[in-house]
């Protein structure tokens, strides 16, 4: 899917859940919905570009979250 | 045919009884009600004619005098109230003369064509002429009977000749509508009803209740006048927007006569709208597709096919799809127009026979922030209320939405509660009619920037926070400390003052401080929104914030308060409940609880898959990356109601297999595949649950037109998947829900013909349904305030964009347009236009009616401009009922953070004169017309 896509909506994403006060339950925020309302692919293609391109573009607390909570983003 | 009695004037309601006689008979009826209405309670007819139960008394046809035991005279019964151990004689010999004269004198000015009046047989002054005994009209002179008739509505004739002046209409149309755009003209002799010019030219709304209240043929159904009274009747529910009306299919045969407002109906209360009153003749339109269609490519002709033929072409396509590129590779879409039975079957079939869920839903593009926003604070993905809750309203809150145009019904209701007292804010950037609308003025209009409403809304948090206008007692005991103790921290920054966020909203902070404190402190008040508010890249937070005001001033819980969403068309609430998005199944239970699934797994025999599924713009991206290859597409046409049209086209013509099962053959299907022939809401037995939550049933008044109803079509597709479902009837597919779905435990069709309809939850805890939610306490256990940071949107004005388009509905056109452009509705709107302020058009050299073409980001098209105040300078505003006009060119694919809503309402775009239809719209043309060429050389 087209990569600027997903990295707009992945920030704006973080740009919500970035105001709640506590950090830690902001980055598990932004993991938690992602892994709620983002299909695999989705989410897989976004940790691809972290891994593959450092996650340029996306803002610094949705790097934070995805690479705190990466093991998360597949739990069942 | 249904009969409706008529009890002469409305109900009353009292905790005290009083008990009387009448012709020999006792009777307690409800303390104020009317001597006539107590009279027909115990089946005693007093004649009438300027009397009906949806109209206050009047007192002016003298027909229905009664005599009263110690008292002089012959008072009119309408007007007089019960009294304790009063004795009424309602016949008598006096009364019969006193009776038949007042009848000579309306007769002698009536034409005497009964036998060949279009209400013959439903009349009733030909039945109160029989009643009273009338066998002679002695007088003779000036009279009407040769006053010309007005035909210049589509819908019904206004005959001046047949009017005896009751006053019903006037009424009707002020008391139930609340237009006021009839009157009676002259006096005496000359008095006739008017809408001062032609009903075409005038102020009214094609509504009905006027023909509904006419006691003669003087407004009259120019279908009745063609086909002749009706013979049978069923109760069905209306398939347009969210409020749900209940109508009576009145029939012959299987031919529609007329859709009468049944007066039980709980959603309507007997009122209707010129869409659903009148607007159902797009169900035998002759461009219904009627055969199911195939083909290989989407530049081949259509070949007509059995049902056989086209099911095992698409089951086989679907099957080899998944074979070449994986089982996520197809996926479905259901309609909200669609039923709750039908929206169960596809999910279920996609869950099921497809392996995976690449589900969702029309609703993605209009109430999904809805779901997501209110299931974060209040616990259920629903609004709170009962539509009759506005009764009990004191102050109301209207953001994004415009309910004269877009739900009409409740929108009447909602004037009559504003008529008798309710103030009213409305948070809009444009002078919706509410504002400025007859005998009803909106206290505070805040025309806020599009694209602002969560600044605006922690505005009004800021000032409730900060002035201590907060309920601290329902907090304290409701809602969850912690997250309560964020969000007022939040509030009550500087930064959210209504001074500081007058910059963004463009919005005097003394207008939104005055808003805020009449909110909090003007007794009930209660929030309605609409696409307004969701269709916003910050459209959850908007809900969330809605979510916090009504439960900061303990507006929540009870009659005449709540978060009320106006939902756009007749299913949302239901399409959302049965399980439609590709992260929930039935009853808002996400796809990764074990134990939900257990239970769906279980039942239905298969592995459910625990990861979500593409969302509606996903499967776009999806299908250009090639990873989405077939689409089974019910009742939705994404092509034309999508943002972005380009962009959709170009996904759709990068599958292998597009399936759309539809009754026309709409701007999707031009992409399509297979063709399946869908059927009308009245060709089907099944449910639509309305913006209340209530449950009511759609019931089959003529056969499929093209063999089969929609329910059966998913279950042949599904067979031939290799996953046979075998319902007989779609009571059976709502039984399985209620097996399945906790808040539909109770709902069953035998209870819904019981009832009448349901509000869910409907369960052991419930068993009559739940008109108020969270009473005691909330659906998730305490509320919980959630801070609601206002961000900017990406689409920015700019030099090269400067102004922005917000795009909506009106009242005569629905949504697509699909069922209402093939209707007579046309009339009053047959192209979409954009509506630019004076000084915007001015900069431009923009005349009135004059085209000009809008340009975003995405595309352009060309419309005619409408100049027009009602706009703010900055904003345009357009509607997308025709596929021509290519509103979703412009839109953008922007969308809300939370669910991917499409941010309809703020689009940058630059409007210029132009001379000619844009690139895309002339493209539009050619493809549209192979099109057709390619479905006539089938």
């Amino acid at each position: 899917m087209d990569m600027q896509n997903l990295i707009h909506m992945a920030n704006q994403i973080g740009d919500f859940f970035e105001t709640i006060p506590d950090k830690e339950e902001s980055l598990s925020g932004i993991a938690r919905h992602l892994r709620s309302f983002w299909e695999p692919r989705m989410r897989m293609q976004l940790l691809e570009h972290v891994d593959q391109k450092n996650g340029e573009g996306l803002k610094p607390v949705v790097l934070e979250a995805l690479r705190i909570h990466r093991g998360d983003l597949f739990a069942n | 045919m249904l009969e409706q009695k008529d009890f002469g004037t409305p109900e009353r309601i009292s905790d005290a009884d009083i008990t009387l006689e009448i012709d020999g008979m006792w009777v307690s009826v409800p303390r104020g009600t009317s001597i006539m209405r107590a009279a027909a309670m115990c089946d005693v007819n007093v004649p009438k004619l300027c009397a009906t139960d949806s109209l206050e008394p009047f007192g002016s046809c003298r027909l229905c005098l009664v005599e009263i035991e110690g008292r002089r005279g012959y008072p009119a019964s309408c007007t007089t109230p019960a009294e304790e151990g009063m004795k009424v004689r309602t016949q008598s010999p006096k009364l019969q003369s006193l009776r038949k004269g007042v009848m000579e004198l309306y007769i002698s000015d009536h034409p005497l064509d009964c036998l060949t009046c279009s209400a013959n047989g439903d009349c009733e002054l030909q039945d109160m002429a029989g009643q009273v005994g009338l066998r002679e009209v002695r007088y003779s002179g000036r009279n009407h009977l040769d006053l010309g008739k007005d035909e210049s509505n589509p819908y019904f004739t206004y005959d001046p000749a047949k009017c005896i002046v009751c006053n019903r209409c006037v009424r009707a149309c002020e008391e139930i509508q609340g237009t006021y755009a009839l009157t009676i003209t002259g006096r005496g002799f000359e008095s006739r009803v008017s809408a001062g010019k032609s009903f075409m030219e005038s102020d009214c709304v094609s509504c009905g209740a006027c023909v509904q209240a006419c006691p003669t043929a003087t407004l009259q159904e120019k279908s009745v006048i063609e086909k002749g009274l009706p013979e049978h009747s069923l109760v069905t529910t209306c398939a347009y927007c969210g409020v749900g009306c209940a109508f009576t299919a009145e029939m012959k045969g299987e031919e529609v006569v007329r859709m009468v407002p049944y007066k039980h109906g709980q959603a309507n209360e007997g009122h209707s709208c010129v869409k659903g009153r009148f607007a159902w003749g797009y169900a035998t339109h002759k461009d219904r597709i009627l055969k199911p269609m195939i083909r290989s490519r989407i530049t081949d002709p259509w070949r007509e096919v059995s049902w056989d033929e086209a099911l095992d072409y698409a089951a086989s396509e679907f099957k080899r799809i998944q074979e070449k590129h994986g089982k996520n590779s197809i996926g479905g879409i259901v309609s909200s127009r669609c039923t709750n039975e039908e929206g169960y079957l596809v999910q279920k079939l996609v869950r099921a026979a497809f392996g995976n869920n690449n589900v969702d839903t029309c609703a993605r593009v209009c109430h999904s922030p809805t779901g997501y926003g209110l299931k974060q604070t209040l616990g259920e993905s629903a609004g709170t209320q009962t539509f009759k809750s506005v009764e009990d309203s004191d102050v109301i809150l209207v953001i994004g939405a415009n309910p004269t145009d877009a739900h009409p019904v409740f929108a009447s209701r909602m004037k009559q509660r504003l008529k008798g007292g309710a103030r009213l804010i409305v948070i809009d950037p444009r002078k919706i009619e509410l504002v400025d609308a007859p005998h009803v003025k909106a206290d505070f209009h805040l025309p806020l920037k599009p694209g602002t409403n969560v600044a605006m809304l922690s505005a009004i948090a800021h000032v409730i926070a900060t002035e201590g206008l907060m309920d601290m007692e329902f907090i304290g005991q409701r809602c969850e400390e912690k997250a309560f103790q964020q969000w007022r921290d939040f509030v009550s920054l500087p930064e959210n003052s209504p001074e500081a966020m007058e910059g963004v909203t463009g919005v005097p902070a003394s207008l939104v401080r005055g808003a805020a404190r009449l909110y909090a402190t003007g007794g009930n008040a209660a929030i309605y929104y609409g696409l307004g508010v969701t269709e916003h890249a910050q459209g959850s937070t908007a809900v969330m914030a809605i979510a916090n005001l009504a439960m900061a001033t303990g507006n929540i819980g009870r009659s005449g308060v709540g978060v009320n969403p106006l939902r756009g068309q007749n299913n949302v609430q239901g399409s959302c409940d049965m399980g439609s998005f590709p992260h929930e199944l039935p009853g808002y239970r996400h796809v990764s609880d074990p134990i939900t699934r257990d239970l769906f797994e279980h039942a239905w025999g298969v592995h459910v898959q625990p990861e979500p599924g593409l969302r509606i713009p996903n499967m776009f991206d999806a299908a250009l990356d090639g990873s989405f290859k077939g689409l089974y597409c019910q009742g939705e046409d994404i092509v034309q109601s999508d943002p972005n049209t380009r962009h959709v086209a170009e996904a759709l013509s990068s599958m292998e297999c597009v399936v759309v099962q539809d009754i026309f053959l709409n701007e999707t299907a031009m992409y399509a595949h297979v063709f399946l022939p869908g059927s009308s809401f009245l060709e089907k037995d099944g449910t639509f649950t309305n913006a209340e939550r209530r449950i009511s049933r759609v019931r089959k008044v003529m056969t499929p037109r093209a063999g089969l109803a929609d329910w059966e079509v998913t279950m042949q597709l599904s067979r031939r998947l290799g996953y046979p479902m075998d319902y007989r009837h779609p009571s059976e597919i709502m039984d399985e829900i209620a097996r399945l779905t906790p808040t539909f435990h109770g709902v069953s069709y035998g209870k819904l013909d019981r009832l009448g309809s349901i509000q869910w939850p409907c369960n052991e805890e419930a068993p009559d349904g739940t008109p108020i939610m969270h009473v005691d306490h909330f659906v998730r256990g305490k509320g919980k305030f959630i801070v609601t940071q206002y961000v900017a949107t990406d689409e920015k004005v700019t030099k090269k964009f400067p102004l922005i388009l917000t795009t909506g509905r009106i009242l005569s056109q629905y949504n697509v347009g699909a069922q209402t452009r093939r209707t007579e509705n046309v009339q009053w709107h047959e192209e979409d236009v954009l509506e630019i302020h004076p000084h915007d058009a001015e900069d431009r050299g923009i005349l009135d009616n004059g085209w000009v073409e809008i340009r975003s980001r995405s595309g352009e098209t060309v419309l005619r401009a409408r100049i027009s105040e009602r706009m703010q300078p900055g904003v345009v505003y357009t509607t997308f009922h025709f596929p021509e006009s290519g509103a979703n060119v412009i839109t953008t694919e922007n969308s809300d953070w939370a669910t991917n809503c499409p941010e309809y309402k703020v689009t940058a775009v630059e409007v210029k004169p132009a001379t000619e239809p844009s690139s895309w719209q002339k493209s539009y043309t050619r493809f549209r017309k192979a099109q057709h060429e390619l479905l006539t050389s089938s």
